[in-house]
């Protein structure tokens, strides 16, 4: 049987919000305790990977071009929103392909567009840049921050600092990589995932499955969102992120230097690599003081356990990225009053 | 303790921020700007400025006027359901209304953008012209001031108007404990049309902006119930952030239920896609009423047939609004923070 309480990460971070804005905390026993895990992009990504794309905006006849929550997150010094607010170019985009339609109306100006995102993101940013080459457009540039959630997942497993007992697992990003990967760290590290939609009823149906699986004592993976997941997956996204791109180690705010759960433009595709076409000196990176957030990634902290939390960091006024982002653990708790 | 956050603070301003400066994020609505209109009303303080309600009401030799003024710049100028002239119009009879008014007059401003086409100004024109005739409003004054191009966009409308109220009870910012909370119809469909034709999403939707008068349904309202205490339209910060508004402005709790509020599918669905609340986004079509529970059912009749009794006012958790969530659990909900923008995983 279970000894204590039962802690169960969601791993991603539009569950964090749903599980925030429902309720479901409050409806629980006590002895299940939902974590909040790293799966926000925007506050995964390092602060060096922030600093590179605010000096590389700062290049003149450069237009930055990146998703919404990513404006406003701090780097070292400063964030793309002040970089904007002195006249710089920076906008905002919904898909990676409005960027290259930037590219193509502004022939006389550098393209970059600042990509971060899991398995989720990366298959449209590989499609762009096959659409580039194939339109042979020459001024566009993508800074990859892309991260994979697996490795992530396997560091949180095998982490002593935090226990977890299950992971409810990303509806989205499995839409994409399908089961066969949480199959592997179900087994390896015996801990259950369960695929779980963004629905509350979706959101409880993954407890109900985890807290089951826990009791029996035979962890394993599984779909509970079945209407929109497939076991393998979407295999032409798959393909799409394997032609453009290659695995490398990549660097999470929180959980540190990962291996192999990051990736960067083929050789082939070098040429709209902006790591490789704009070489930026970067400042020495310095994390805000008193800024629990990598912590908070981790599942060992809540936000409520920092000091700056709700007083000085607020959405209006965010200090780390978890307060920035709209998925982040700590905007859904300030947000709901979690 | 305390020194230890003043530290914190100190630290904070020398190290981080330009000088502070207003963002989008100050009009959108939301607490920020909440907060930037009681720091400048401050300098104008008066009683019926303090008031910090939609219309002022004034009094001018034993009758009772409602006098507001509102800002269009609204883009694009052309959207589904509506257009910048139709909005100028409602938004301020709108505003009038809510104090329980007739609107009678209107003025009229434009500040156009050097190069702007005339036959557009002249079919938006046409627009106000209609709207304000079925809205039983005049235009009584206006002005228009050209400026260079790039020194505005395109073109900035401003309405003022006044309305006179007949109504015996007052309708003002205050509710009263128990009231029940009704709303006239289907929420954020204004702010998602614009949103989709403003960003080209591409999303194929049916969805209309509401924007329209309202001058009409108020008058229905006040003719059958005495007992309303408090109207108001939940425009920018959607009705989130109308309904924390009263509740801080009453110094009552509000408990809303999720279930009861009304959406159409479509609304639900963009919502869902683009990582929207719908209770944040603004609508140009809906007024909450605040009304006693015996004469509930009376004006949810005048309110028409789309109206939903969504909560009440209670005398715990005051200044906070409580949404009771579908699986039976509850939440805080707060004020709009920042500006919404749409997640991107």
């Amino acid at each position: 049987m279970i000894k204590g309480k039962i802690k169960l990460m969601e791993v991603c971070g539009t569950h964090t919000m749903a599980i925030a804005a429902s309720g479901i905390k409050k409806v629980l026993p006590k002895t299940i305790e939902l974590i909040s895990g790293p799966g926000c992009p925007v506050c995964v990504t390092s602060q060096s990977d922030i600093d590179r794309a605010v000096e590389i905006a700062r290049i003149k006849d450069v237009i930055m071009v990146t998703f919404g929550d990513m404006m406003r997150v701090r780097g070292s010094f400063s964030s793309l929103d002040d970089v904007r607010r002195k006249g710089k170019d920076v906008r905002i985009v919904y898909s990676c392909l409005d960027a290259l339609i930037i590219a193509q109306e502004n022939p006389e100006k550098r393209v970059v567009f600042m990509g971060v995102g899991f398995e989720t993101t990366s298959p449209t940013v590989a499609a762009s840049i096959l659409e580039a080459k194939r339109q042979k457009i020459k001024n566009f540039f993508v800074l990859a921050n892309f991260k994979l959630i697996f490795p992530a997942l396997e560091a949180l497993s095998k982490s002593k600092k935090v226990k977890v007992d299950g992971f409810i697992c990303p509806g989205h990003v499995s839409v994409v990589t399908g089961i066969e990967p949480y199959k592997r760290i179900a087994r390896r590290f015996k801990k259950p995932c369960v695929i779980t939609g963004f629905a509350d009823s979706d959101i409880i149906k993954g407890i109900k499955i985890l807290v089951d699986q826990i009791k029996k004592g035979k962890p394993k993976a599984e779909i509970a969102y079945r209407r929109a997941v497939k076991e393998k997956g979407n295999t032409l996204a798959q393909k799409t992120i394997n032609r453009v791109f290659v695995v490398r180690d990549s660097f999470w705010r929180g959980l540190g230097l990962i291996k192999e759960s990051g990736l960067k433009l083929k050789e082939s595709y070098a040429c709209f690599d902006a790591e490789k076409e704009f070489k930026v000196r970067l400042p020495k990176t310095r994390e805000p003081k008193g800024c629990l957030c990598g912590k908070v990634l981790q599942g060992i902290k809540s936000p409520s356990d920092c000091r700056l939390f709700g007083k000085v960091c607020t959405p209006s006024n965010p200090v780390g990225p978890c307060m920035v982002s709209s998925e982040g653990t700590c905007a859904a708790y300030y947000k709901y009053g979690v | 303790m305390k020194d230890k956050k003043l530290k914190i603070k100190n630290k904070r301003s020398k190290t981080s921020r330009i000088e502070e400066v207003i963002t989008l994020a100050h009009g959108s609505g939301g607490r920020l700007m909440h907060e930037l209109v009681k720091k400048l009303c401050r300098k104008f303080s008066n009683k019926i400025l303090n008031e910090l309600s939609d219309a002022a009401e004034l009094k001018v030799e034993n009758r009772r006027l409602s006098f507001s003024t509102d800002s269009y710049v609204v883009k694009p100028l052309f959207f589904p359901g509506g257009d910048i002239g139709k909005l100028a119009v409602c938004g301020t009879v709108n505003d009038i209304s809510m104090k329980g008014a007739r609107p009678l007059f209107i003025s009229l401003s434009f500040i156009i953008e050097e190069g702007f086409k005339l036959s557009i100004l002249e079919k938006i024109s046409d627009s106000i012209r209609k709207e304000a005739k079925s809205s039983d409003v005049a235009v009584v004054t206006g002005d228009i001031k050209v400026v260079e191009k790039g020194a505005a966009d395109k073109l900035f409308i401003n309405t003022s108007g006044i309305g006179v109220i007949n109504y015996k009870g007052r309708v003002g910012s205050k509710a009263k404990p128990g009231d029940v909370i009704i709303i006239n119809g289907p929420i954020a469909e204004h702010g998602l049309a614009i949103l989709n034709a403003r960003q080209s999403l591409g999303f194929k939707s049916r969805i209309k902006s509401d924007c329209r008068n309202l001058s009409f349904a108020v008058a229905r309202c006040l003719r059958a119930s005495k007992k309303i205490s408090v109207m108001r339209d939940p425009t920018r910060g959607g009705l989130a952030t109308t309904l924390n508004e009263i509740a801080l402005s009453s110094n009552l709790g509000i408990e809303i239920n999720e279930k009861c509020i009304p959406i159409t599918i479509s609304a639900r669905r963009l919502c869902d896609i683009l990582g929207f609340d719908p209770l944040y986004i603004a609508n140009e079509g809906k007024f909450v009423c605040f009304v006693d529970e015996k004469d509930a059912l009376k004006v949810k009749k005048a309110m028409g047939r789309a109206s939903r009794i969504i909560g009440r006012t209670t005398k715990v958790h005051k200044r906070q609004v409580f949404l009771k969530t579908g699986i039976g659990s509850d939440r805080i909900l707060p004020m709009l923070e920042g500006e919404p923008l749409p997640r991107i995983c």
